[in-house]
């Protein structure tokens, strides 16, 4: 489904991706894990189209979308959720997922798929009055997922997903993406919390400073003595 | 009391036209982050669009209002794409001084094809008459020119809060980088906020046309001026913050010259300004506490 064939990312003279190539095929929850300052918010981004590589290209179902704007990527049906969560902090949470899907023109459906959502996370919909700014971290995290579920995603990019919150959360979290992977949607999962990424994932990537140093399947690098040592707590 | 009822009302019509043209430096900050300082001279380029407009075409004063609007539109989208989007990422400073440039070039432009003389803005452009209300002048001048700029400013609210446009200039001015994963596309989101911003200034321009009667090149700089303290008073990049902070700015002004001399008037008005900024420096609206990450 998406290729990304050896890109070079830059931030002026600081060379963030080297060489990077990941492919994610249809239907599955690939995750990339690495440390802190590894470049995957950067790999994101670019997928994106926040970033554009220097050099190297990126394939998404037969096109190349190595220089694409970001507004056209999400009309290709590539969503992200963003590290940090990233909602509207002073727009309710209905005007949050109205966001989601501004490119969107069928109304109807926007209606029903909002409803999804809400069925999904029931704390919001409680809350689709309030302030996006004055939820919690959690209902935040819910309300980035939901807002990129809108835009009715074929491809799902989720950054970090469970940063900062409490591990009961994680869990949940955890079993919404399964399940909105389970649903038809594909992910590409970034994350430090590489126990719980490979416990989901079919395929994965570990990423060291701009590099792709090692992948398999989930399976694989959760056996892998490296990773074990490196991200996993031995 | 009765003369403090008169005051009130000449107050609020120049408040309102404060307002309107705060509403357009708060949106334009909000969204890049400029002091747009050639927005007072938009609304003189809309003050004359309407005057030549009812000398020319003969039109009535509403749709003069509308033709400068519509003009000043056009006008605010080409400075935003010409001087100031290829500075979007350069100092804050260069856009400023950019900004400043913008400003003597409308001035002098003007000049220079129209001569620096005043001009008169057509009697019969606008009928003045003057109603007695329990004793308070009530001038023609001053209905039109605050329920035009109160409907502006409904019609404004609606569609910063209602419609998808507003909503993604509110959501471009909180985050640019979350609206584009959305699929908002941030320089047509700027354009249309310059677009709607500047349209708000030449209505005000033409409103100072009908309320003082003579228009001139170099007029933008002081009303300008005072708006923009207005925008900064109610808290800069904050829509009900400009508003407030426009009607404020005009009430005080009428009240020091009414009751003290127009002598202090700018001193006086300026001075509870600084007052105001000292006790609470984000402005009346201001949140202490940047709820931008
Ligand atoms: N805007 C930026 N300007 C310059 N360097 C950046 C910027 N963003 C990230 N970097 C650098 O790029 C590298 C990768 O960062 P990032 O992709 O955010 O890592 P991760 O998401 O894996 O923590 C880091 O060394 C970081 O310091
Ligand atoms: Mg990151």
């Amino acid at each position: 489904m998406l290729q990304v064939k050896e890109i070079d990312v830059y931030y002026g003279a600081i060379h963030a991706l080297k060489k990077l190539s990941i492919s994610v095929e249809q239907g599955s929850i690939v995750t990339l894990i690495g440390a802190n300052g590894a470049g995957k918010t950067t790999t994101l981004k670019t997928i994106s189209g926040l970033l554009h590589p220097r050099s190297g290209s990126m394939m998404y179902k037969n096109q190349d979308i190595t220089q694409v704007n970001p507004e056209k990527i999400v009309g290709l049906g590539i969503s992200q959720v963003p590290e940090g969560r990233r909602v509207f902090p002073s727009m309710s949470v209905l005007e949050n997922l109205e966001m989601g899907a501004y490119l969107r023109k069928d109304k109807k459906q926007i209606a029903k798929d909002m409803d999804n959502v809400f069925e999904r996370f029931p704390r919001l919909k409680e809350r689709y009055k309030q302030m996006a700014g004055t939820l919690s971290g959690g209902e935040q995290q819910m309300l980035a997922i939901g807002r990129a579920l809108m835009a009715r995603p074929e491809l799902l990019l989720m950054d970090e997903p469970s940063m900062g919150l409490a591990p009961l959360l994680v869990k949940e979290i955890f079993e919404i993406i399964k399940d909105i992977n389970e649903r038809g949607t594909t992910i590409l999962l970034v994350e430090q919390n590489a126990n719980m990424a490979l416990s989901i994932a079919d395929k994965a990537y570990v990423i060291e400073t701009g590099e792709i140093v090692l992948h398999g399947s989930a399976q694989e690098l959760m056996n892998s003595e490296q990773v074990k040592k490196a991200y996993l707590g031995g | 009391m009765q003369e403090f009822l008169q005051q009130m009302v000449n107050g609020l019509s120049l408040g309102a036209i404060y307002a309107l043209i705060a509403l357009g430096y708060t949106m334009v900050y909000g969204i890049i982050m400029l002091i747009n300082f050639a927005h007072g001279d938009i609304l003189m380029v809309g003050a004359y669009i309407g005057f030549f407009s009812v000398v020319v075409l003969g039109t009535n004063i509403f749709v003069a209002m509308a033709i400068a609007m519509i003009a000043c539109a056009v006008l605010g989208v080409v400075i935003e794409k010409v001087a100031y989007r290829p500075l979007r990422n350069s100092t804050r400073i260069a856009a400023l001084i950019t900004a400043i440039g913008v400003s003597f070039f409308l001035e002098y432009t003007t000049i220079f094809f129209l001569t620096p003389n005043q001009r008169v803005y057509p009697a019969e452009a606008f009928p003045v008459t003057n109603y007695d209300v329990m004793g308070i002048t009530l001038s023609s001048k001053d209905i039109f020119v605050f329920i035009s700029a109160v409907v502006l400013m409904v019609i404004l609210q609606y569609i910063i809060k209602r419609t998808k446009t507003g909503k993604a200039m509110r959501a471009v001015s909180l985050d640019k980088e979350a609206a584009m994963l959305m699929g908002i596309s941030v320089d047509k989101t700027i354009s249309i906020t310059f677009a709607i911003g500047s349209a708000l200034a030449a209505a005000a321009g033409v409103m100072i046309g009908v309320y003082y009667n003579s228009i001139n090149p170099l007029m933008g700089i002081i009303p300008g001026l005072k708006a923009f303290v207005a925008a900064v008073l109610g808290g800069i990049g904050i829509i009900p913050g400009a508003m407030v902070g426009g009607f404020l700015m005009g009430i005080l002004e009428t009240l020091v010259s009414g009751y003290g001399s127009s002598l202090y008037r700018d001193a006086v008005a300026f001075g509870v300004l600084i007052i105001i900024l000292l006790i609470k420096p984000t402005g009346l609206f201001g949140k202490n506490t940047g709820e931008k990450v």
